[in-house]
């Protein structure tokens, strides 16, 4: 369980960095690493350079920036965890990290880091796709931004050219009062990878009716969904149970769920439903909980 | 290549291949044994030690990217030689051990979880400790064992202190 060797470099910037990547086909970047490591010490990863990113000033920040919070690649999941700012303005994050690893690695891995990784069981791609997050990276000397719903293609794969390194997002921040979230998830362990998970937010009107709804389907699949049809339908509802579980089991209908030792597609489908019933119905009750909190 | 580590409180010049992750480098080239070699990919938590005052895995890192980093073992928790800081004699107290493996990451996530939270919930330490495996004691008296030491430090009105 060691790696294989390689060449180590601490580039002083992104362009420096991204130039190594172009001068070397087997170069990596690193960031928290706690996934890469792991890959490396089973040799199931074997790049002749890493590219340590995580020195680079200005990669590492969370701050407001318009309608949106803007979050560098290089912040830490512990840091997310602790922000007053992720807290306040992007609630479902905040809910969704306790998730993410154990806090030992939560302490050192990195939002980038893991939405590169693309791991289908990730919960920052979940949260991502689930709020509309816009992403940035630099390539060639450009900033490029593309949409979370375009950057994840596959299982581990994602559209970010190689030669390219992701620099930070933007979370578009919901205003309003009656805003609630929800997040549920199912593994063997605590914090071990998800089989299921599910991400939900939304906006009710003063009357309780759904005024605006994201729901996010993540592990079942091999990238986070959005269910996109169950929200239209659930716009302009008091979002009663019954009526969620119809709209969510059509919009779950006819996925491709993973399959494997530990949970099987039947079960993921089932559960995939059950998750996202139930994290409707959290964020219907915390959003009814800020209106009972305000009169 | 050469890095400097700040481990324990002393500078230590070392000449480590790129490869060497932090656990190896603090076993072979440091000679402290402390941080144990269990799974070596991040999942049983018996290399954990301090950086920069965080609970983190040694075997998830290469040496080099610890390179002017503060970093704290077990060996670097005890007042001084032949002595031991309030949470490990609470853990003997408790029992809190039996084979020993696990112990001194637990003693160490125990210092991280104090630091940040003298006054832990059950359910805070369940959650502390939930990134690391004991094959022995059923984890109960481990629990029982950092409650014991929340109560000792509160009650002895000083903070965790970490190296000396």
């Amino acid at each position: 369980m060691k790696a294989a060797p390689f060449e180590y470099s601490r580039p002083a910037d992104i362009d420096e960095a991204c130039a190594m990547l172009a001068a070397d086909e087997n170069a990596r970047l690193i960031a928290g690493g706690q996934t890469l490591v792991p890959m490396m010490a089973m040799r199931l990863a074997r790049p002749t350079r890493l590219v340590d990113i995580n020195r680079i000033a200005g990669l590492s920040y969370i701050r407001q920036d318009g309608d949106a919070i803007a979050i560098g690649a290089t912040t830490r999941q512990c840091d997310l965890e602790r922000s007053a700012t992720i807290a306040r303005d992007i609630p479902l994050m905040a809910k969704a990290i306790p998730w993410i690893g154990h806090a030992a690695t939560r302490a050192r891995g990195t939002i980038g880091g893991s939405l590169v990784n693309a791991d289908p069981a990730a919960e920052q791609a979940l949260i991502a796709v689930t709020l509309d997050a816009v992403l940035n990276y630099r390539e060639d000397k450009k900033t490029i931004e593309i949409a979370a719903g375009e950057f994840f293609v596959g299982a581990m794969v994602t559209s970010l050219p190689s030669t390219a390194c992701l620099t930070g997002l933007k979370i578009p921040v919901w205003h309003g009062d009656r805003i609630g979230t929800g997040f549920h998830e199912v593994n063997a362990r605590r914090s071990d990878f998800a089989f299921v998970s599910s991400a939900v937010q939304v906006q009710l009107d003063a009357d309780g009716t759904c005024k605006r709804i994201a729901i996010g389907a993540g592990a079942a699949t091999d990238f986070p969904m959005r269910l996109t049809s169950a929200e239209q339908q659930l716009v302009g509802s008091k979002l009663d149970a019954a009526k969620v579980k119809d709209v969510v089991t059509e919009a779950l209908a006819d996925i491709e769920a993973l399959d494997d030792l530990h949970a099987t597609a039947a079960y993921r489908k089932r559960v995939a439903v059950s998750m996202a019933c139930r994290a409707v119905a959290d964020a219907r009750a915390s959003a009814l909980g800020e209106k009972l909190h305000a009169h | 290549m050469r890095i400097n580590l700040d481990i324990n409180g002393e500078i230590r010049e070392l000449d480590v291949e790129p490869r060497t992750s932090l656990l190896d480098c603090l076993r072979d080239h440091v000679g402290l044994t402390g941080a144990h070699t269990g799974c070596e990919h991040g999942v049983c938590g018996a290399c954990t030690v301090l950086f920069d005052g965080v609970a983190v895995r040694s075997c998830l890192m290469f040496a080099p990217q610890a390179e002017g980093s503060k970093i704290t073992t077990i060996e670097g928790v005890t007042p001084g030689p032949g002595e031991m800081s309030v949470i490990q004699d609470a853990f003997c107290e408790t029992h809190g051990m039996q084979c020993g493996y696990c112990t001194p990451a637990m003693v160490l996530v125990a210092h991280a979880l104090l630091i940040d939270n003298p006054n832990p919930s059950r359910d805070d330490i369940v959650d502390a400790i939930s990134g690391n495996i004991c094959r022995c004691t059923g984890y109960a008296q481990i629990i029982d064992a950092i409650a014991l030491a929340a109560e000792r430090l509160r009650g002895a009105n000083r903070p965790v202190e970490l190296t000396k």
